[in-house]
Formats: C-alpha cells, sequence, structure tokens
C-alpha cells in the first residue's frame, strides 16, 4: 500500500518534474514517502483562515500527489513575524499584512527578487478594505471619510509606525482626501493631521485598537481591516455595531511568498509553491471568503457578493507607488506621519 | 546605640553596597560594552546617532519614561516600607498568603497586568467609571503608565526591605521608647536611618525596571506622541520600520541615562551606609 502510494508519487512528480528544479525534485522525490513538514508565517487575523485552508490543503495535496503534508501555523503582528523570519524561523511560505514585510525579508537575500510577480495578482490571492466600524444606530452619524474630522467624534486606529494594518488605514485616508482636494498635497496633509487630532488612543496593534474600541468602549468610530470588521460583527452580535462603508477606500493586499532560501535548503519547494497557488483556487478562494478576505477569484466573488459591499477602491501603486517609497514618504521617522505629530501641534 | 548599628551592619554587610557596586560594575564590564558592539554591528555613526537621540519626539519619551518611573519608584518605596513593615511586624489571618501575592507581578506576564489594568481603570472598567464623573482620568494618561509602573515595582521594594527589617533588632526600639521618645521619634532617629540604603536599593530597582517596561504600559498609556509615548515603545517602533540602528541609538541612550541615574544612587546609598556606621 505504502509503496504503491509512494510509486504513485514519483509518477505524478515526473510529470510535474518539468518545471520544478532539480535539486527540489530529487529532495521532494525523497520526501516523498515521509511526511513533510510546512511553516507558514503569517500575521495575526488570519489563524482561523489557515486553520481552515490548511486541512483542505492537505487533503487536495495528498490526493494530487500522494504525500502527507502537514502545515504549522505562526502568527503575530506582521512586522515581528518578517523580523522572525530574518533572524532564522524556518519558514517555508510567508503571509503577511503588507509588501514591506515581505519586501524586508527579500532584503535579506532569504526571498529572490521579483516576488511579487511570481503568483497572479502581485501576489495577493485575496484581499480587503478597509471600513468603519461604528456604533450601532451610527448614533454620530458617520457615513464618509470627511465625517471623521467633525467635532466631536473620535476615531480609533493603531500607530501607523508600529502596525502594518494602520498603514492601510492612514493610506486609505490619504488617498481619500487626496481625491476630495484635486490631489493637492497641502490640503490632503491638512485633513490627515485634522484626523489623528480625532483618535484618542493608539494602540500598537489592529487587535489592541479593536479591544479598546469594543470593550474599553471607547471612540465613536474604529478604522479596521473589512474582514476584522466582518467578524467583529458576527462575533459581537449585530446588535451592537454597524459597518460603514466610506464612498472610497484602499485594496489592502496582503501578499504571499516563497522563503526560497528555506525551500531549497529543506526541498519543499514543489509543495510550498502548491501551497500558495492552490489558495487561488475555488476552494482557496471559498475558504478566504468564508473568513471575511475578498476572493479574487470573480465566480467565487460573485457568490459572495451580500458580504463584500461593492465599493471605489484604489491600489498602492495607483496612489503611493511602490512600499519603499510610501514608507519613505509617510512613516520613516521625519516622514509626513511625525510632521503630523512633531511639536508645536 | 552605636554598638547596635554596627552590630546591625554586620548581620547584613552592606546588603544595599553589594548591590549596588555589582549594578556598577555590571553595567560598566557587560552593558556598556555590549551596547557599543550594538552600535558597530548596526552601522550607526555619530552623527545620526545625534539626529536620533536629539529627536524632540524621542526626548519626549524620554521625559515620560523617567518621570513616570520616578514618580511609581516613589509611591513604591513608601507603599513597600508600608507592606513590608506589616508583613514582617505583625502577625493575622492570610499573611503568608499576602506574602506570596507580592511576587505576582513578577510571575505575571507584563502585558496581561496591562490588559487587565487597562480594563479596569478604562473610562467604562470598574474603577475607572467611578474616576471619570470626578473628572480623573487614570488609563490612556501618564497616571496610567504611572500605576502600572507601580504594579510591576512593588515586590523589588518589598522583597529589599523585608529581610532588612526581619533582622532589626527591636531592643534599640524598645531603648527609645524607654528612654521616653514618642513614636515617631523613635520612627524618625532609631528605625529610619538602618532603612534607608534599602529603601534607596528597591527604590532604584523599581525605578530600573519601570524605565525598560514595555508590556504592561502599551496598553494602557494610549501612546500618543508627544505625551504618552514611552521610550521603549519608539525603540518597538524602529524596530517595527526595520530601523535597526536608530532602535539601537534609542536603547544606548536609555541605558546610559539610566545608568547614570543608577549610580547616583548607588552614591546615595554608599554615603548613607557611611553616615550610618558614623553615628
Amino acid at each position: 500500500m505504502l509503496v504503491a502510494a509512494s510509486l504513485a508519487a514519483c509518477g505524478s512528480k515526473e510529470s510535474a518534474g518539468s518545471s520544478a528544479e532539480g535539486k527540489s525534485s530529487a529532495a521532494g522525490t525523497k520526501s516523498s514517502a515521509k511526511e513533510i513538514n510546512l511553516l507558514n508565517v503569517s500575521y495575526d487575523p488570519t489563524r482561523e483562515l489557515y486553520e481552515n485552508y490548511n486541512k483542505a490543503f492537505a487533503a487536495y495535496w495528498e490526493k494530487e500527489k500522494g504525500q502527507k503534508v502537514t502545515i504549522k501555523q505562526s502568527h503575530g503582528g506582521s512586522g515581528a513575524q518578517s523580523r522572525s523570519v530574518i533572524d532564522g524561523l524556518e519558514a517555508d511560505v510567508v503571509t503577511l499584512a503588507l509588501g514591506y514585510d515581505i519586501d524586508a525579508i527579500q532584503k535579506k537575500g532569504l526571498i529572490k527578487e521579483g516576488w511579487q510577480s511570481k503568483f497572479d495578482l502581485n501576489s495577493t490571492p485575496y484581499n480587503s478594505t478597509i471600513v468603519f466600524l461604528v456604533r450601532k444606530g451610527n448614533p454620530k452619524q458617520i457615513k464618509d471619510w470627511n465625517d471623521l474630522i467633525k467635532n466631536d467624534v473620535q476615531v480609533i486606529t493603531p500607530n501607523p509606525k508600529t502596525s502594518g494594518g494602520a498603514r492601510w488605514n492612514y493610506l486609505a485616508a490619504w488617498g481619500y482626501a487626496l481625491k476630495q482636494n484635486n490631489n493637492d498635497e497641502e490640503k490632503t496633509k491638512e485633513f490627515v493631521r485634522d484626523l489623528y487630532k480625532h483618535v484618542p488612543v493608539l494602540d500598537t496593534g489592529a487587535r489592541g485598537a479593536t479591544t479598546t474600541f469594543v470593550e474599553r468602549g471607547i471612540g465613536d468610530v474604529l478604522l479596521a481591516w473589512e474582514n476584522e470588521a466582518l467578524l467583529s460583527v458576527k462575533e459581537l452580535g449585530p446588535d451592537k455595531f454597524d459597518i460603514v462603508y466610506p464612498s472610497v477606500s484602499i485594496l489592502a493586499e496582503p501578499p504571499v511568498a516563497v522563503v526560497d532560501k528555506v525551500v531549497d535548503k529543506k526541498g519543499t519547494r514543489e509543495v510550498a509553491e502548491g501551497y500558495l497557488k492552490y489558495l487561488y483556487s475555488e476552494e482557496g478562494q471559498k475558504i478566504a471568503a468564508e473568513n471575511f478576505y475578498r476572493p479574487t477569484l470573480a465566480s467565487v466573488l460573485d457568490q459572495y457578493k451580500d458580504t463584500f459591499k461593492d465599493i471605489q477602491l484604489f491600489t498602492l501603486k495607483d496612489v503611493f507607488g511602490t512600499w519603499d517609497e510610501t514608507q519613505a514618504n509617510h512613516f520613516s521617522d521625519g516622514g509626513v506621519f511625525d510632521q503630523i505629530y512633531t511639536p508645536g501641534k | 546605640m552605636s554598638q547596635v548599628k554596627t552590630g546591625r551592619s554586620r548581620v547584613l554587610p552592606g546588603f544595599g553596597l553589594t548591590l549596588g557596586y555589582s549594578v556598577a560594575y555590571l553595567s560598566l564590564v557587560v552593558l556598556l560594552p555590549l551596547s557599543a558592539l550594538l552600535i558597530n554591528s548596526t552601522g550607526l555613526d555619530w552623527a545620526k546617532f545625534w539626529q536620533v537621540a536629539t529627536d524632540p519626539r524621542v526626548l519626549a519619551s524620554y521625559r515620560i519614561s523617567f518621570t513616570t518611573s520616578a514618580a511609581a519608584a516613589l509611591v513604591d518605596t513608601v507603599l513597600g516600607l508600608l507592606l513590608a513593615w506589616v508583613l514582617v511586624r505583625y502577625e493575622f489571618p492570610g499573611r503568608k498568603l499576602c506574602d506570596a501575592l507580592i511576587d505576582l507581578p513578577f510571575a505575571l506576564p507584563t502585558a496581561v497586568a496591562g490588559v487587565s489594568l487597562t480594563a479596569l481603570y478604562a473610562p467604562n472598567g470598574w474603577v475607572g467609571s467611578l474616576l471619570e464623573p470626578l473628572g480623573i482620568k487614570i488609563a490612556f494618561s501618564q497616571q496610567g503608565i504611572t500605576l502600572a509602573l507601580m504594579f510591576i515595582g512593588l515586590p523589588f521594594v518589598v522583597r529589599t526591605l523585608q529581610p532588612v527589617l526581619q533582622d532589626a533588632e527591636r531592643d534599640a526600639e524598645e531603648a527609645s521608647a524607654t528612654l521616653g521618645a514618642g513614636r515617631f521619634r523613635t520612627f524618625r532617629s532609631v528605625i529610619l536611618p538602618g532603612l534607608v540604603p534599602p529603601l534607596l536599593t528597591g527604590f532604584a530597582l523599581a525605578f530600573a525596571r519601570g524605565i525598560g517596561e514595555y508590556g504592561s504600559v502599551v496598553f494602557i498609556s494610549g501612546n500618543m506622541p508627544m505625551k504618552t509615548e514611552i521610550a521603549p515603545l519608539l525603540i518597538m517602533s524602529k524596530l517595527e520600520q526595520y530601523d535597526y540602528a536608530g532602535a539601537a541609538a534609542v536603547a544606548l541612550l536609555l541605558l546610559l541615562i539610566s545608568f547614570l541615574m543608577l549610580l547616583v544612587i548607588n552614591s546615595l546609598q554608599r554615603w548613607s551606609g557611611r553616615r550610618k556606621e558614623a553615628v
């Protein structure tokens, strides 16, 4: 039985082997008889998503290739996770909150250049956006970004300098204001400065901000990833919170990448690539949608169109360019975010 | 009188003193070269170091870290003395339990402490909701940071004082009382002088701990730049941007300042120890 299975595995490898590199396919054949371990280093809110996806992928891979795969997960703040990988955590794949965190790993030589074009759609199998979570009935009548700077409105968002997610919040607000002010940078800056004046607490991470808003009852509106907002409403009851979709928001793209150095060393390239590729399959997309991430496959998105409201989205590339540029202009020391907060203010 | 005192310092041969020396030498021999190494490896030069270290936001965070740590350590010194006194001098039901509870902040992950304190003192928390109508704001202010630092610093003071109080001989107090001194006089001239070195040690430990504390503070402080942003948070924030050199610069300066302050406290201790022996 075992022999048959491993023979089948070798057989299918032959056919798939042409695309895989010699070294990894040799190692793959050797390890096909025993169990393969993959480590997926991800960020906080994807825990449930990958718990479900890992089961589905293991079943798919065993059926397809006859190999048993066990996938381990590691979750934490996106930046901290990226640093762990840089410092030697042997991740086969990384699935992080922003491209900047994967760029950082690439700069240390663990991931080859051009990782973002290795998989479809800038290596982003699912995406999300930034929406508003408000208290039931929306007592402050918050409809769009410009309502956030009304007199007594308090906005909860984490610190963009310590939280990757918070950078998307900031960029979403920036993009809106830029559009509203016909690309006038000064007016845009003024708007964002105003917005952060309405922030009473700057948590270090997205989950902390959610706690502040939900548990501590502070603030009138929480800037949140759509998936987090949908999850909050589901977990805490739709009688407590409403989701408000602003007129325009950012397309938040959490990308994925294979950690080349690790998979070449471990001989897990084929399965690691398969793991990320399967995220784009109908099954992978459905699991993403069920965990409130926007699927990128049109047919699946269509099935879930009641969950994911259609809003106008702009991409990072449209407005800000690459992550390196965005980081340098806005979030690095002395950047726009610091200017908004430097003294005299 | 002087017999008793020299006797006492022989029982505990300069507890505060030895600790002070150890801390000082440890800092000189281990910490400074370590930080020099850190600076070297991150490729930091003096210009960059200066630029990072004098950034207004960094300076503000130092000010907040040091003032809240000092305030918390000060309160802890008074509270700790009281607690240690009660635990050593009185028998009461539940004393052993109380004694064990003192160590709780040591064992508790500080983030848990931070989250619990925030839940208590947030405007809708048990305590916060009572204070809010009175206009007292604890969570998300410097008072909140101080509170968190008090919580994690208290055991240092209590545990430093306990053995000293335990060993203190009561005959001096009794003699003082028989000679007609009032309670306050006895406390001030007989008990307190012997306690100054351990009090200073306790203060220094609580203070040093407070400066480096991260986990419990980030939840209760609100992390507002220039207002409630502590220095360790800025270090984390720089790490989050992969700015290892900047993080090292902030950390090094923090280390240097704390080292200098500990040195001052140690000399104070030495001085009070000497003065005591001279009496």
